[in-house]
């Protein structure tokens, strides 16, 4: 385990004051390229991104990619209020520490010029002829006039690419995943909605973006979790109650989406996931022969579709013969979101990653009850936010 | 579509041309080929920063869909948002000139670039936006 010293290797600062010709992405871009060049690096020798930016709203590492090089690597958005930059730092410097990376790159920028008093915001005066803005040079909101940028869309137009690419998939099919994590999540007490639902009533239900119908998207809800994590030689001092319970974490993977071609038209969920998933797979020695079940990220009934094979829960194209199989329902040989899933279980959105893992463990300690799956000792948890970043456990359950 | 004078309209996007017919207009990186639609410090295949403009096909093959049924302010529902392959180049874009049911818009389906006016400003400015009719 590496713990020794870690430098400094390039270092750069933009000139601070008003820049109303650039925007956030830009100057960070600016800041980024600088570093790189004064280190003599390109991004092929970063290892890990963090980066930090309090008004832009949380995504500045994927933005940010997306104008100095998409590689896939893990970004962490960091934010801590006035300590972010140095936090961006301390990101690295930990990363290269544990000696899972030997070089990464820190970030962190903010556009405050007219912010006034911090706190107060208010609306840009708006003009009534056309006005270019933005890096597509809009006169107006996109939204609708040009595809859409809204999440049961995007999904949407993710799962119908596939049934193009691979021979095709129905409404009715997407229903049935839908149908499934209904039903898993009636023994599930923690679920949002714990209603089983048909087919029908599926399909006839209030249309969002097809071919996703309400019960087809994750459920908005209130809810968090939480997870403490423990060294191999802390654990060892502790009770045995304590120990018996624990679980193992086989693999912990965090991926970006790497540059493909027609990624800036559609995200592409798929690569970093299959990425991550991979590298799971291999730091954990298993395969998804070998998972007794799978949490993973029904955002969207069209989603899980194309998961099951970026998670190679089956072939290559043959996510539609899986479903067919049965294989992921709750007595086949894969079962897929036991929980309900976000479709039923519900989504809020930064609690579902540890939610999941919580689901996993749940079954893999021999807690969890009507829904226990017999026997589970091994378990995959996966999320994947747009932009893009996917996170992937896979647990164990071990003597510890 | 009426012929105006090129001054008197502006495209919705910078990247959709209006001269000498409406196309879209991509930036090729000059070292990998790469295409973008929006404005890009460097490349994010190869980190390079040269690019080209280059013309999309105005035809191509939807790839993907969906039917929104929930529209922005000021926009019509359901709309069509669809993934266009234009010889090559992914493009992203509304189907227009079609019933927005499973019914008419099909994967695969055959489609062309056009424009619509979305209205006029307080100067005279027409605004141009484009969308992909049925072939």
């Amino acid at each position: 385990m590496a713990s020794g010293d870690v430098w400094i290797l390039g270092i750069t600062m933009t000139k601070f004051g008003k820049h109303p010709e650039i925007d956030s992405v830009g100057l960070a871009a600016q800041a980024a390229r600088g570093a790189l060049a004064d280190g003599g690096v390109s991004m092929r020798d970063i290892g890990i991104l963090a980066a930090g930016n309090l008004m832009g709203g949380g995504a500045l590492g994927q933005q940010l990619q997306k104008q100095i090089g998409q590689t896939g690597i893990p970004v962490y958005n960091v934010a801590n209020a006035c300590a972010t930059g140095a936090t961006a730092l301390r990101t690295v410097v930990m990363a290269i520490k544990s000696g899972e990376v030997d070089m990464g790159l820190a970030v962190g920028v903010e556009k405050l010029s007219g912010a006034g008093l911090l706190g107060v915001g208010g609306p840009k005066k708006q003009g009534d002829t056309w006005e270019p803005s933005g890096r597509q040079g809009a006169i107006m909101g996109l939204d609708g006039r040009v595809g859409t940028e809204n999440m049961p869309g995007t999904f949407a137009q993710i799962g119908m690419e596939y049934g193009h690419k691979y021979g095709g998939v129905s409404f009715e099919l997407f229903a049935r995943i839908s149908e499934k994590n209904h039903m898993h999540s009636t023994l599930n007490p923690l679920a949002a909605y714990t209603k089983a639902m048909s087919v029908e009533q599926i399909m006839g239900d209030m249309m969002i973006a097809y071919p996703n119908t309400r019960p087809m998207c994750s459920a908005n809800c209130d809810g968090a979790a939480a997870a403490v994590l423990v060294s191999d030689e802390k654990l060892k001092t502790l009770s045995d109650d304590q120990r018996k319970r624990a679980i193992r974490i086989a693999a912990s993977v965090l991926t970006t989406d790497p540059y493909e071609a027609g990624c800036q038209i559609l995200p592409n969920v798929n690569t970093l996931t299959r990425n991550a998933a991979k590298q799971a797979y291999e730091k954990a020695g298993v395969g998804p022969e070998d998972l007794d079940l799978v949490e993973l990220h029904d955002c969207f009934a069209t989603a899980e579709l194309v998961h099951y094979d970026n998670l190679m829960l089956c072939s290559e194209g043959n996510a539609v013969d899986f479903f067919e199989s049965g294989a992921a329902h709750r007595t086949g040989s894969t079962p897929v979101n036991v929980s309900g899933g976000l479709q039923s279980k519900g989504h809020p959105i930064a609690a579902t990653g540890i939610a999941n893992v919580w689901e996993v463990c749940h079954h893999l300690r021999g807690e969890a009850g009507d829904r226990q799956i017999e026997g589970a000792k091994l378990g995959l948890a996966h999320v994947i936010g747009l932009g893009s970043a996917c996170g992937v456990h896979i647990l164990e359950k071990t003597a510890a | 579509m009426t012929t105006t004078d090129t001054a008197t309209r502006i495209p919705l996007v910078d990247y959709l041309a209006l001269e000498p017919e409406p196309h879209l207009v991509a930036q090729e990186c000059t070292v990998c080929s790469a295409r973008y639609f929006d404005h890009r410090d460097a490349c994010a295949s190869c980190f390079e920063a040269v690019f080209r403009s280059v013309d999309v096909p105005t035809e191509g093959e939807v790839t993907s869909f969906t039917i929104v049924a929930y529209a922005p302010p000021g926009v019509d529902a359901p709309f069509v948002a669809a993934v266009i392959d234009c010889g090559g180049t992914p493009v992203r874009g509304n189907l227009i000139d079609v019933t927005p049911d499973p019914e008419h818009v099909k994967l695969g389906m055959k489609v062309r670039l056009t424009t619509y006016s979305l209205g006029t400003d307080s100067a005279g400015t027409e605004a141009i936006g484009f969308g992909f009719a049925p072939a």
